[in-house]
């Protein structure tokens, strides 16, 4: 067993300075009756490196993976570029192998990583203050809305349909236990949100609307017109950002009136992963600080005067606050939060808005092929790089058969959406800068043969 | 006194910052000690370490009035400064590949490289959560094979695997409790917590919208069954007990506590954050525990990456597991495996599911570390897990009981973590002192200040991977601090010395709190 270090002489050795007779003896106080006499039947054994790689190997070589086919999926998960030395610096032990900063006078280089990190964060988001991250977007935008209660005292919170079906079911899921009442407008195939009938829910009950930007269709909302009435009911504007690369090109939602915005960062440094970990992006006005939920890098300074940082204002969390804590969050995505960091820093704002621009560039071939296709319409007025189109039949359907051959051709509304029989022709479809002219030429000649 | 190191550096000797006759650099560098600057103070707004292929020109009039006034203010800096940056930031670290890290109920044992190294593999790494399920036989499989692990090691009937991490586990496991008692048309209010419990356990039942009433705890370290049981009634929906708790002692009465908790109607939720003190060797599902979750990360080794990500799988028993979150995995009749999401959930008998944690699937990246150490192990490693795991912290109980003081060392053996306090340090000296000593020594300093129920706490957990050569020289290094607390030595108060910083303000930080960076 090489993870284990202790040899058997070790062991007695130890035992004997210990004054037990057996290991079983540490074990006095487990009773008799609920202890396993031996390895738990049915589970194999330790098994060699090779084995195990050998093993996982084969599990690894039956997905599809998406660097291995034409790649057009999106709906909150996205497939940009990362640069080898991101991947690179994350897997440096000092980065890898330590823990939540709690003795900051050897963990600075991860504290300043996420001062670095929560700068650039409020930088994108167009934010005042940002945190050291969240589990994801989804649990990220559920904080957002009880922070929103907090701060309103209110519990009525409106649902832009364009909001990520999943967000909006975990929402539902904690709201069923905070007693929020949420109102969650009905998404439909249209080429933009009625961001009318959103500002008409508003009212003096509410505590928050919530707006995703661009949309899960990929749609963009006018924000800065829901701010300001928002505002004027006393609510609060929660964006919620699931592409950041978008606001490489589009106007940052903080800029245009946002009170609190939440993203999910995967789309920058992170990597698809089948679905986790990803990163919660969370940032708000500077006079909402303390009642913001995560982790909070602060400056500060040593006993020498030399400038250092440490973990701030945890007063507000759970393992001091127990059950007047202001979050479930007791973690953040630190390592994420990392990729995300370095790959910005090899960006800068110059390479994030050349990223979202070459993104945006292949979205609009993708979608002129796409509208080439008889039958095939598509739905956006606005766009950056995701875009729905509506098919002549049911899109889980034509996914499927795409897939037959070889194509990764979107994600199908009719999944995300189960219960709502309009919406089951829509397809949503992502482009980024590493979808090539091939990749769409194999989309065109596979949803053509699918559509025949 | 300190064996490791006879001649023994003493900071009144002056060898450390405050050394007159040491002359500042003026780099601020010292020798490998390089002080790095903000990025924000090194990059620039023109630069970046990232070359696109040649620019196509991308039409933005679908863009129209939402184009950004101006770019994002975020400098660059080019490849070989990145590079060199976060290499020296990483530095500045303590990690558990530089040294033992005995953070108690923390859990930092070796992270093998191999999980690293199957969790990039394409095939996983590269896979979007919404692929056609045709296309991912593979993940499903892997996230099957571990659900399966974690069932049978707890003895439990199903796992929910949604959860992103320890706290979001509770959660989960809470709303499965509440989920299961509205169906049985008997909402309860109360969560009894016990004192011993993690902090995260009465956060999480105040969230779940429960009222958190506190149990105390023995003058033994263990939960006060009596007091336990004299309050449980038709208003109490669950306990949340932590075993081994928080003192690093089993609780040898949790069969009993559960049963009486399941004789008044309510469930037993196990906090797991210590699993790794009994993995293959005691199954919590027969000790009646109802849910569970599992941070993948403390007993199964996944990294702690600066602070997360974690994740929180919540075992389940057979009344609690109907109730589980979306999405989940289910192997079929036929041996397929299948994602089951809201459009089918009720077709696969799962139509009480309470809802979704999160979006997507929960944190595959540590699916695949953790049951690639788990296969790596086996059930005959995970088991000398656990057992070398609890000898390692009995050794450093043992050896360090005559200097420092250790509250429940007469409570017979620790589990896996070893718990001493200040009591006895002179001068005005606390635990504080003594884990900034440590810095000095090389070493992280264990879990300080928790748990609550000892004052001036602290809490080692040496884990499983530590040799005892290795113990040994940490054992050696805290002995040599306690004689020296013990002894009033004042020069503890400004340690470290020796560290990247000296001790920080954090008073200030909260104070004034400057959480971005501006010129």
């Amino acid at each position: 067993m090489r993870y284990l270090p202790l040899r058997d002489g070790d062991r007695t050795a130890m035992l004997a300075t210990i004054g037990a007779a057996d290991i079983d003896a540490l074990f006095a106080d487990v009773p008799v009756e609920a202890r396993l006499s031996g390895p738990i039947a049915g589970l194999p054994g330790h098994a060699a490196e090779m084995a195990v790689e050998r093993h996982m190997v084969r599990l690894a070589a039956k997905n599809l993976s998406a660097g291995a086919a034409p790649f057009f999926l999106g709906a909150g998960a996205y497939r940009h570029h990362i640069p080898a030395s991101v991947d690179h610096l994350i897997q440096r032990g000092e980065f890898l192998t330590s823990y939540t900063p709690y003795q900051p006078e050897i963990a600075q280089g991860t504290l300043q990583v996420l001062f670095e990190f929560q700068t650039q964060v409020a930088r994108l988001l167009g934010t005042d203050v940002a945190n050291a991250s969240m589990y994801d977007g989804s649990t990220a935008c559920w904080e957002a809305i009880a922070m929103a209660g907090r701060i309103t005292r209110r519990s009525r919170v409106v649902i832009s349909s364009g909001l990520h079906p999943h967000y909006v079911e975990t929402a539902k899921t904690m709201a069923r236990f905070t007693g929020d009442d949420l109102l969650v407008e009905t998404p439909e195939l249209v080429a933009e949100t009625d961001d009318n009938a959103l500002i008409a829910q508003l009212d003096a009950q509410t505590s928050a609307v919530v707006v995703q930007y661009p949309d899960v269709m990929g749609r963009i909302p006018d924000l800065a017109r829901i701010a300001a009435a928002a505002q004027a009911n006393g609510a609060l504007l929660i964006a919620v950002v699931t592409e950041p690369v978008a606001l490489g090109v589009i106007e940052s939602p903080g800029t245009l009136g946002a009170d609190i915005v939440v993203g999910e960062g995967q789309a920058i440094g992170v990597g698809l992963q089948f679905g986790g970990p990803y990163l919660g992006l969370f940032g708000c006005r500077d006079k909402f600080v303390r009642q913001m939920p995560g982790r909070l890098c602060g400056e500060t300074v040593d006993a020498s005067g030399r400038r250092g940082f440490v973990l701030t204002l945890s007063t507000r969390e759970q393992h001091i606050r127990r059950e007047k804590a202001t979050s479930n969050i007791c973690t953040n995505s630190g390592l994420c939060a990392l990729a995300f960091s370095i790959h910005m820093t090899l960006l800068g704002g110059t390479g994030l808005e050349r990223m979202a621009r070459e993104s945006h560039a292949r979205t609009c071939e993708t979608a002129r092929m796409l509208t080439a296709i008889p039958g095939v319409e598509l739905i956006n007025r606005a766009y950056v790089n995701e875009i729905a189109v509506r098919l002549p039949r049911d899109a889980r359907t034509v996914v499927r058969e795409l897939a037959d051959r070889q194509v990764l051709g979107g994600v199908s509304l009719g999944r995300l959406y189960p219960g709502n029989a309009a919406l089951a022709n829509g397809l949503l479809v992502a482009a980024t800068e590493l979808t090539t002219a091939e990749d769409i030429a194999a989309f065109d000649a596979a949803l053509r043969e699918v559509l025949a | 006194m300190n064996a490791m190191n006879p001649a023994g550096w003493r900071p009144e000797l002056g060898r450390g910052d405050d050394d007159a006759s040491a002359t500042p650099t003026f780099t601020g560098n010292r020798a490998l000690q390089l002080e790095e600057p903000l990025l924000f103070e090194i990059g620039a707004m023109d630069r970046t370490g990232v070359d696109f292929a040649a620019e196509t020109a991308a039409p933005l009039d679908a863009l129209t009035s939402h184009l950004r006034a101006s770019p994002i203010a975020v400098p660059g800096l080019s490849e070989p400064e990145a590079v060199r940056h976060y290499t020296r930031l990483s530095r500045q670290n303590y990690a558990i590949d530089l040294g033992l890290f005995p953070l108690g109920s923390c859990t930092m044992k070796h992270n093998p490289r191999l999980d690293e190294k199957l969790a990039r593999l394409p095939g996983f790494a590269d896979v979007h959560p919404l692929a056609p399920q045709q296309t991912v036989p593979g993940a499903l499989e892997a996230i099957s094979e571990l659900a399966h692990w974690l069932i049978e090691l707890t003895g439990m009937h199903g796992v929910a695997m949604t959860p992103k991490a320890g706290a979001h586990g509770e959660l989960c496991g809470l709303l499965c409790i509440r989920a299961a008692l509205e169906a049985r048309g008997d909402p309860r209010s109360v969560v009894l917590v016990p004192e011993s419990a993690h902090g995260t356990n009465p956060a999480t039942a105040a969230f779940a919208g429960y009222k958190v009433e506190s149990i105390p705890a023995t003058a033994a370290g263990r939960v006060d069954s009596a007091a336990l049981e004299a309050r449980l009634g038709p208003d109490v929906a669950a306990v949340m007990i932590t075993n081994p708790n928080t003192c690093g002692l089993f609780e040898p009465e949790m069969k009993r506590i559960a049963d009486a908790v399941h004789a008044a109607g309510g469930f037993v939720y196990c906090d797991g954050a210590n699993f790794n003190a009994i993995v293959g060797k005691v199954r919590p599902g027969d000790l009646g525990v109802d849910a569970m979750h599992i941070n993948l990360h403390k007993t199964f080794s996944t990294p702690h990456g600066g602070g997360g990500p974690g994740s929180g799988p919540v075992v389940l028993s057979e009344a609690l597991s109907p109730f589980g979150p979306l999405p989940f995995v289910s192997r079929m009749p036929d041996g397929s495996i299948h994602l089951i999401e809201e459009e089918d959930a009720a077709s696969h008998g799962h139509s009480q599911a309470f809802g979704r944690m999160a979006a997507f699937h929960g944190q595959m990246g540590m699916f695949t570390r953790a049951l690639t150490y788990i296969l790596s192990h086996g059930a005959d490693g995970l088991r000398q897990v656990a057992e070398d795991a609890v000898l390692n912290a009995n050794y450093v109980l043992r050896s360090l009981e005559d200097v420092l003081d250790a509250p429940f060392a007469a409570s017979g053996p620790c589990m896996h973590e070893a718990l001493f306090s200040d009591a006895g340090f002179g001068g005005g000296l606390s635990t504080l002192d003594l884990a900034k000593g440590l810095i000095d020594e090389g070493y992280h300093p264990m879990t300080v200040y928790f748990p609550l129920v000892v004052h001036g706490a602290m809490l080692v957990e040496p884990t499983e991977t530590e040799s005892k050569a290795s113990l040994d020289q940490f054992i050696g290094a805290v002995r040599s601090l306690a004689v020296r607390a013990k002894s009033g030595d004042e020069t503890l108060k400004n340690a470290p010395y020796f560290a990247p910083r000296r001790r920080l303000d954090e008073t200030l930080a909260a104070r004034k709190p400057r959480l971005v960076w501006t010129p």
